[in-house]
């Protein structure tokens, strides 16, 4: 299991020299089948960790027990330094396709807001995902760039100390992608640690810091980002990386 | 014959006819307090049976659906059994009353109006459920969101209950006895006109019938399609 060294940053948690992500033997299984098979990863890596592999690695299955939405059968999964259960309220996800509510733009906002958020506050949010002017258009009517913007919007908008994301450009046009990846930047500037699922290599060597790589419910590699690209370990990563069709 | 009976009847509309307007306005007040009643009762069944698990789920939602098609006249059976002096609620002396065609009524559109809440808040749930344990939002918020969010489902569901409410004729008939200035209803009239062979009266009611029918589906279509152009449906 790859352990990447402490970076310097300015959060607290490197600080202290604590992982942000701490899993130990995941185990999920549905139905009888057993999807995830005892996933070991701590990262100590600020930044955006990038989940990776192909289609049916389990990347989103994953993601989502990190978030509890699933409950692992086994393991134990510690996030920020704390255990799993303790930092739903600091987390915020972004599903691949984006979930808005039957209503305008600003009430799906406002709907997440924490209580005594100022409307300032959103207003700003909107110009940064560049929806300013379509405040009252129905949410779902919107394009499905602009509808994956405004669901990152409303996950921010519960100032999240991990943001996990199930690759929320997938199908968007560029202009899109580049304000999801702007924003995703900057909060990782301000310390939000991102949990990201993506395809795009391109994007994995923008955003990643470092590398998860899933193949087949297991853990085929966890390396930071440069090495991932440069050298990975596994061959399931390699012919990845090559285009070759891993099954 | 029919021509004269077709042209008397719509000089009874015409004319605003008493006994007319008073058959329609008791049709009216029945099926609309009904329908309240069924509201309050079968929103919250579809809502709680939608977002929440529990072992048996499967069968309640069968027998929910199963309910929408009880036969009125069934309905109107137990219901009469229920009210009757002899039976436990006998001593209310509910049974030939509007009273009783009311508690026909609800036992007979709840389940419609649950059954449809059900199946539109289990879609609506199964989109949002992970979004707001995302977002930790408790059932206190939830619960109006998912009503609020379906609003336009809902009231299809809810005028599908009125529209079978005011139709109906077998369990009014039994519990509501078809009493002259009473409890007679649009319905049990146009069956009695119609025994009678005074058909003026049964075709006038007829028309009117149709006519809230045809109302009750254009504000469906309406309320449908003002939520399908905001995809708010």
């Amino acid at each position: 299991m790859f352990k990447s060294e402490p970076m310097s940053n300015t959060s607290a948690l490197s600080a202290t020299n604590a992982p942000y992500i701490e899993v130990n033997n995941l185990n999920l299984t549905i139905g009888g089948n057993q999807l995830l098979h005892d996933i070991s990863v701590t990262s100590f890596t600020p930044g955006v960790t990038m989940v990776m592999g192909p289609n049916g690695a389990g990347k989103s299955l994953f993601l989502r027990c990190l978030h509890g939405l699933l409950i692992p059968t086994s393991g134990s999964i510690r996030l920020l330094n704390k255990p799993h259960e303790a930092t739903t309220a600091s987390q915020s996800m972004v599903f691949q396709k984006a979930v808005l509510l039957r209503r305008n733009v600003i009430k799906n906002l406002e709907f997440a807001a924490p209580n005594g958020t100022p409307p300032t506050e959103i207003t700003e949010l909107l110009a940064k995902v560049h929806l300013n002017g379509k405040e009252l258009q129905p949410a779902r009517l919107l394009s499905g760039g602009e509808q994956q913007r405004l669901a990152l919007a409303r996950s921010l908008l519960t100032k999240p100390r991990l943001l996990l994301l199930d690759e929320p450009t997938a199908s968007l046009d560029p202009a899109s992608v580049l304000i999801i990846e702007r924003l995703i930047s900057e909060a990782t500037e301000q310390g939000v640690k991102c949990i990201f699922i993506s395809h795009d290599l391109g994007q994995a060597k923008r955003l990643g810091a470092d590398i998860i790589f899933l193949h087949q419910g297991r853990l085929a590699e966890h390396t930071d980002a440069e090495t991932f690209f440069t050298s990975p370990q596994s061959r399931e990563a390699k012919a990845y990386l090559n285009g070759e069709i891993v099954l | 014959m029919l021509g004269d009976a077709f042209t008397e009847a719509f000089t009874l509309i015409v004319s605003v006819n008493p006994e007319l307007l008073e058959i329609l306005w008791l049709s009216i007040q029945v099926s609309l307090t009904a329908l309240f009643f069924s509201i309050a009762l079968g929103l919250p069944i579809g809502t709680s049976l939608a977002i929440t698990e529990f072992p048996g789920k499967k069968a309640c939602v069968t027998i929910l659906n199963s309910l929408m098609g009880l036969p009125p006249v069934v309905v109107g059976l137990l219901v009469y059994l229920l009210l009757s002096r002899s039976g436990p609620l006998g001593v209310l002396g509910l049974l030939y009353t509007p009273t009783a065609m009311v508690i026909a009524q609800v036992v007979l559109i709840t389940p419609i109006i649950a059954a449809l809440a059900y199946q539109v808040m289990d879609d609506l749930h199964r989109e949002y459920r992970d979004l707001f344990q995302s977002l930790g939002i408790p059932l206190t918020k939830a619960v109006p969101t998912y009503l609020w969010d379906a609003r336009y489902s809902l009231v299809t569901s809810v005028l599908a209950g009125f529209g079978r409410a005011i139709s109906e004729v077998g369990a009014v008939i039994i519990v509501g006895g078809n009493i002259d200035h009473l409890t007679r209803v649009m319905t049990t009239a146009i069956a009695l006109e119609t025994s009678k062979g005074e058909l003026a009266i049964a075709l006038a009611l007829g028309i009117i019938l149709l006519t809230l029918a045809l109302i009750v589906n254009a504000a469906v279509t309406t309320v449908r399609a003002f939520g399908l152009r905001n995809a708010y449906v």
